[in-house]
């Protein structure tokens, strides 16, 4: 028998346009934003602008990251994930309250201890109350997706609930820490502190989590299970146990998401994660189901988005995300970044 | 004769409605290739896919080392040392054919000799090393696939039509890999529609028909017997 010819294809010269193609998500932000510089008469503004939006997107990332990969993962649509949102924003906020003496002091070092004190307690939280819920309410119902929305909905209403018999019915405004009260001046341009940490928060959420997912076996396993969960098991890996923790995990974050939100927003609610799901979905769908990094580019293009429409054409705001999300699954119908699903 | 490595008692399968396997008696004795024949839809796949844990017996035993793994669940019996093959290759096409290979090192590292040792047997694995699995030719995804269970030394491996579809000359590579993984002293059990491949390397056949093996016995002996290849599998003369 003769052996098979080993040699490298031959390849034609690709165009710019096929080189492009790779990029084309990252580029479509970079493109918003320069669309917003030309829209927006002053240069100021629209710096302050795209911050607000970067801001609000990694916010967003850092919510829907977790229910990206549980329906990536485990073909699990879960509609209580706003749950974990408004619990890690209560928990969160109450660790701030507590901690007063030391988020009301003009003190950076301090404020940061408190913010991580109250980010490290909210994320333990929405983790434990992340293995319940998977337990409890979704492993009866996995593979049933009409079971699953009509269940996690439930469990999210009783969540709510159950916030509002520990917190009371009322809605709770919280002051930022001293030190990320106020905006520092760029370029001519009011830059709010808070915005900027959440900016810096969410780029180190979103790099930690592309490392793990590249860089390390555990994070190999769990792309491989989003492509094809039959085959990670017959290589011998207990998909079961890694879907719980990325379900554990996926909660956390969205607690911490929380706990961003609240602080931005300087007001919490039962109902506050309910809320944010439906910019949650459009990023989760935009991005392409599955797909982290497609998650955060949809998560920048909303805030983007959300931000200059509200500041150019007040009326529009409401509609922008949803015309932006037909518009991208007319242009990609799997959403940017489609994940491959074996068949 | 020592005890066979896999041994199937009577194993029913259903999917959904549809009774797919009906009494499939099988036995693989170790350090030979076990050929899986048949036409298309008789039930080959679903044997291997029963064994591996991604179907459950409704009824019946799968044995395998002395260990009943019917129950077990997949990723046990994998772990119980039964490399999988499938059909479709299941590669990961968003990883690259170096992540692929480390995703199927499942007890640590890679090994660097066994590595060395596959790239001697599928030099295109070192090639496009760094390529996303995607982006290989079908041959080359079916080699990354084999070279995938061979990573690691496994008791038994279940091979599902390796052969499909490739040119000639990538049948002569794959043939040759079995070839070496069996003379390492592996067990194989291999399903094949081509008949000149079974001839090559089967040392036993098992012919199935309607859910369950009709005939078993040595492989020359079918290779041998047209009116027996005739009667069970439907083929002619001019298949080989």
């Amino acid at each position: 028998m003769s052996a098979a010819p080993e040699h490298a294809p031959t390849m034609a010269k690709m165009s710019l346009t096929e080189r492009l193609a790779p990029h084309a998500p990252i580029l479509l932000v970079i493109a918003l934003i320069l669309a917003g510089l030309v829209a927006i008469p002053a240069t100021s503004s629209w710096l302050t602008l795209t911050v607000s939006g970067l801001a609000m997107g990694m916010m967003i990332f850092i919510m829907a990251s977790g229910l990206t990969l549980v329906f990536g993962l485990m073909d699990v649509i879960n509609f209580g994930h706003g749950a974990f949102v408004s619990v890690g924003a209560f928990v969160g906020v109450s660790f701030l309250l507590l901690l007063e003496h030391m988020t009301g002091a003009p003190n950076l070092l301090w404020n940061l201890t408190a913010l991580m004190v109250a980010i490290v307690g909210a994320m333990a939280a929405t983790g434990v109350m992340g293995w319940a819920f998977e337990r409890v309410i979704v492993k009866p119902v996995y593979g049933h997706h009409l079971k699953q929305i009509l269940v996690t909905m439930g469990g999210l209403i009783v969540v709510e609930q159950l916030i509002i018999v520990l917190w009371g019915p009322e809605e709770i405004y919280i002051t930022r820490p001293e030190a990320l009260k106020g905006a520092i001046t760029f370029a001519g341009a009011a830059l709010e502190k808070y915005r900027l940490v959440a900016v810096g928060i969410g780029l180190v959420v979103f790099l930690a989590m592309r490392w793990t997912l590249r860089r390390t076996k555990i994070g190999l396993i769990v792309r491989a299970g989003v492509e094809n969960g039959e085959m990670v098991q017959a290589l011998g890996y207990n998909l079961r146990m890694v879907f719980i923790g990325v379900f554990v995990a996926g909660s956390a974050l969205a607690g911490l998401g929380g706990v961003l939100w609240g602080l931005y927003q300087e007001v919490i609610t039962a109902h506050m994660g309910n809320q944010t799901m439906i910019l949650v979905f459009i990023v989760v769908i935009i991005g392409g189901l599955g797909s982290v990094e497609g998650c955060f580019i949809g998560a920048l293009m909303v805030g983007l988005m959300q931000n200059y429409v509200a500041f150019l054409e007040p009326k529009a705001a409401l509609i922008s995300n949803i015309a932006l999300m037909v518009a991208i699954l007319m242009w990609r119908p799997t959403g940017m970044i489609p994940v491959v699903k074996a068949k | 004769m020592s005890d066979p490595i896999l041994k199937l008692d009577g194993v029913f399968t259903n999917i959904a409605q549809y009774h797919i396997l009906q009494g499939v008696e099988l036995t693989v004795p170790r350090g030979e290739v076990t050929m899986l024949l048949g036409r298309n839809g008789v039930g080959k796949t679903t044997t291997l896919r029963t064994i591996i844990g991604h179907w459950r017996a409704h009824q019946g035993s799968v044995t395998f080392d002395g260990q009943n793994i019917t129950k077990l669940p997949t990723p046990a019996i994998a772990r119980a040392g039964i490399g999988f093959v499938p059909e479709d290759m299941g590669i990961f096409a968003d990883l690259t054919v170096e992540e692929n290979m480390i995703l199927a090192a499942v007890s640590g590292a890679i090994d660097d000799a066994r590595l060395q040792w596959l790239f001697t047997v599928f030099p295109a694995l070192e090639t496009f090393w760094k390529k996303d699995a995607g982006t290989l030719s079908g041959g080359q995804k079916q080699m990354l696939s084999i070279a995938r269970a061979m990573i690691e030394e496994r008791a038994l491996y279940l091979i599902d039509e390796p052969t499909k579809g490739l040119a000639p000359a990538i049948i002569t590579t794959m043939a040759r890999a079995i070839k070496e993984l069996k003379d390492q002293g592996a067990s194989i059990l291999l399903v094949e529609q081509n008949f000149a491949v079974a001839k090559a390397l089967g040392d036993t056949a098992n012919v199935m028909d309607d859910g369950r093996v009709v005939w078993s016995g040595p492989m020359s002996e079918l290779a041998t017997n047209a009116d027996l290849q005739e009667r069970l599998m439907g083929l002619s003369m001019e298949a080989h």
